[in-house]
């Protein structure tokens, strides 16, 4: 799989843009799912997953090709996806109103601290409810767990991607869990 | 309610982290056999995981890699046309060999429409016509464009003209005759010159006068 990444990226390097796009192909939907699952929405995804591709593209020459190509990928649309999250939270009270009177949907795209009323909760589906609590967890533990349990990437793969320690890693994901599991006590 | 020793939590976490030493595992799992409380936790975070992990797969839009490459950015695609050279080293050299031939060989053909002829010694001209007098002895080729040759006398050499007409006389010619009226023809001469010219580089005698 490497070698066959490699050899695509040296020849996007030689100018080959179509070699690119089944670079895209492959990770089209990890990547995808990742940025989704930190954003909690399609069209923002959507976005940050694109442009992740697109600075990868733009800076493919910056890659070590010893290294693993998706752990640098990943690495690229994390960042971008917590730049988003922190970006978003100014604007996060403008919403506020907006939200009760569009339902459900609109609470998982946003980074959210308030916990829902209990009957609201009951009424959400699981996979809408399981972005929900993901989306309410803080963007550093969001990102360890997301990698951990949807991607199931290995800690010390995830270590690489969110460039931190082994150790932060795990505490990462430690408090990450400790937090859902007391969002998800009445479940 | 007594709270669980945090120490005990953290054995949790390690433990499902797969990297929790046999001898804590002991201690983990005497604990969880005796405390209640430390069995709802670890119930619990169990329940978290599978409740996490319960999140279905998701997969990208249709159209996804379409949309991302029209994104990038366009002034690479430039190299497109690079890229094309470079897989086609032949096709390209020729290409190139092609148009830089048809120019230097069209230019060549349109703009010398004057009157032009090689410079010897001895030689007459009339009008549009080089005279090689009667009696006289020319020595090295004569080109004449546009015009005609007429040879009364003697030349040592070849004739070329272009554009014009050999006038065939009692005069004596030593060398090859060639009478080129036609693009084609012209083109073909170059190229043959072309090549004559780059056997002999530095021997240019072809001095021209235009008129």
């Amino acid at each position: 799989m490497d070698a066959l990444v490699n050899k695509r990226i040296a020849k996007v390097i030689k100018g080959d843009q179509d070699a690119f796009a089944e670079i895209v192909e492959l990770y089209q939907h990890q990547l995808y799912q990742i940025c989704y699952r930190m954003l909690g929405n399609k069209h923002e995804a959507e976005d940050i997953a694109q442009e992740a591709f697109m600075r990868a593209y733009v800076n493919i020459h910056t890659f070590d090709q010893k290294r693993k190509f998706s752990t640098w990928l990943y690495r690229i649309a994390t960042n971008l996806c917590i730049d988003r999250i922190r970006k978003k939270k100014p604007d996060y009270h403008l919403d506020a109103e907006v939200r009760g009177a569009e339902g459900l949907n609109m609470y998982s795209s946003i980074a959210n601290d308030d916990q829902l009323p209990e009957d609201e909760l009951v009424k959400m589906e699981v996979q809408e409810r399981v972005q929900y609590e993901i989306s309410r967890l803080p963007d550093k533990y969001r990102a360890a767990i997301v990698l951990k349990y949807i991607e199931e990437l290995p800690l010390a793969e995830i270590s690489e991607i969110l460039d931190l320690p082994l150790g932060t890693v795990k505490t990462r994901i430690h408090r990450g869990r400790e937090a859902l599991r007391k969002q998800l006590s009445n479940l | 309610m007594k709270t669980c020793p945090d120490y005990i939590v953290q054995y949790m976490n390690d433990y499902l982290d797969g990297d929790l030493e046999p001898s804590k595992e002991r201690v983990l799992k005497e604990n969880l056999a005796t405390c209640q409380d430390c069995q709802k936790i670890y119930h619990e975070l169990n329940k978290t995981i599978a409740f996490v992990q319960s999140a279905s797969h998701i997969e990208a839009p249709k159209g996804f890699v379409e949309a991302t490459m029209n994104k990038l950015p366009k002034q690479k695609q430039r190299s497109g046309a690079q890229r094309w050279f470079k897989q086609h080293p032949l096709l390209t050299a020729a290409a190139i060999f092609f148009v830089m031939m048809s120019a230097v060989l069209f230019s060549d053909f349109n703009n010398e429409q004057q009157f032009s002829f090689t410079k010897q010694p001895n030689v007459v001209v009339e009008g549009n016509t080089v005279i090689v007098p009667e009696g006289e002895v020319v020595t090295g080729d004569i080109t004449v464009r546009n015009g005609d040759l007429r040879v009364d006398g003697e030349l040592h050499g070849d004739v070329t003209v272009v554009n014009g007409q050999y006038m065939a006389s009692s005069g004596v010619i030593t060398g090859e005759v060639e009478e080129i009226d036609q693009v084609f023809d012209w083109l073909w001469y170059t190229i043959k010159n072309g090549f004559k010219d780059a056997a002999s580089i530095f021997n240019n005698e072809d001095a021209m006068i235009g008129e």
